[in-house]
């Protein structure tokens, strides 16, 4: 494995045909390889996000991450953009997929696809991996802390948040969950509830909890970040990927 | 946690933004949530912003769950000490 990659701001096709912005991370050759589709957390689509879409092309793969808020906030700083969107109410599940959708079909065009397309998300990207992973042609789905898979929102809450408990028995493809056993939302309550449900509908997953951990201990940049798991978590991130985007049946 | 906690409210005033520049503010978006820039992992965080001039016309402040409650502490004792005439 080479760790001499490309990386670069791009236009992709995503939801509805828009023309959405999207960073783009490459391993350098030609080797065939799958293709990995990152969602950005709630605080946009920033500097941290964009250090796990080039570590994905370290790894060997062929990453995006297109940029949800490039709609609402085109050339906004991460930021600015991330306050833009929450104070409209978040952005729908709708233009999640198809933004996931134009990710997967673009990585699968590229000439070193071997076709296979894994989707990753972080606190409220865990969430929309997994909404992806019902909606979405995908072969392995990685939930990070993602809220609202399962239990409820606030009714009050502004936010386009709904829970996906009725709709997991549509998951297409294995799902990783990684979690942590401090964090309240998700809780370790509602992480037995997506296990059990998971089971109930005989899907291929694996769920890891982390003592000591909260919510975003993959944040390098946050008080958050916790080393232990977060290293385990990538250990883990690597060879579900291995297995499940190898371009071999699993 | 992640708490999607957001309250909004229409806001008539002006605030000292990007660039040092003065503007109008309409909107203030407050949420419990992870801040961008401030050592905690949860802070009360408050925009305020002019949606109609774009999403840069924001000032921000990530604030501890303590130090919110003393800057609304201030704010309700700087009303209550106006003359009432005044605080309208």
């Amino acid at each position: 494995m080479s760790d001499t990659l490309s990386a670069s701001t791009i236009t992709i096709t995503g939801n509805d045909g828009d023309e959405v912005q999207a960073y783009l991370a490459r391993p350098e050759g030609d080797v065939p390889r799958g293709g990995v589709v990152v969602i950005h957390h709630l605080p946009g689509y920033d500097r941290a996000t964009k250090e796990m879409v080039r570590r994905f092309a370290e790894l060997g793969y062929d990453a995006v991450c297109p940029n949800l808020y490039w709609r609402q906030a085109p050339g906004a700083a991460p930021d600015d953009a991330a306050a833009t969107v929450r104070a409209a109410g978040g952005i729908s599940d709708e233009q999640l997929v198809g933004d996931v959708a134009g990710a997967a079909a673009y990585l699968r065009g590229l000439p070193s696809s071997n076709g296979k397309v894994g989707v990753i998300g972080y606190c409220s990207g865990g969430r929309q991996s997994v909404l992806a992973g019902l909606s979405v042609d995908v072969d392995a789905v990685v939930d990070c802390y993602g809220a609202y898979v399962t239990g409820t929102p606030r009714a009050d809450s502004p936010l386009n948040v709904t829970s996906l408990e009725d709709r997991l028995g549509e998951l297409r493809c294995p799902l990783l969950g990684l979690f942590g056993n401090e964090d309240k939302t998700p809780s370790p309550e509602h992480v037995d509830t997506l296990e059990r449900l998971l089971s109930e509908h005989g899907k291929s997953f694996e769920i890891h909890r982390y003592d000591g951990a909260g919510h975003a201990f993959f944040a390098v940049d946050r008080p958050a970040y916790r080393p232990a798991a977060a290293n385990d978590g990538w250990e883990r991130i690597g060879a579900f990927y291995g297995t499940y985007l190898s371009g071999k049946e699993a | 946690m992640c708490t999607y906690a957001t309250a909004r409210r229409a806001v008539d005033g002006s605030a000292k933004g990007p660039g040092g520049a003065w503007f109008h503010v309409t909107d203030a978006t407050v949420y419990f949530d992870h801040p961008v820039h401030a050592m905690a992992e949860h802070t009360l965080n408050i925009d305020l912003a002019d949606p109609s001039a774009g999403p840069g016309a924001r000032v921000a402040v990530e604030l501890t769950a303590e130090s919110a409650r003393g800057l609304l502490a201030a704010i309700q004792e700087a009303l209550a000490s106006a003359e009432a005439e005044l605080a309208v």
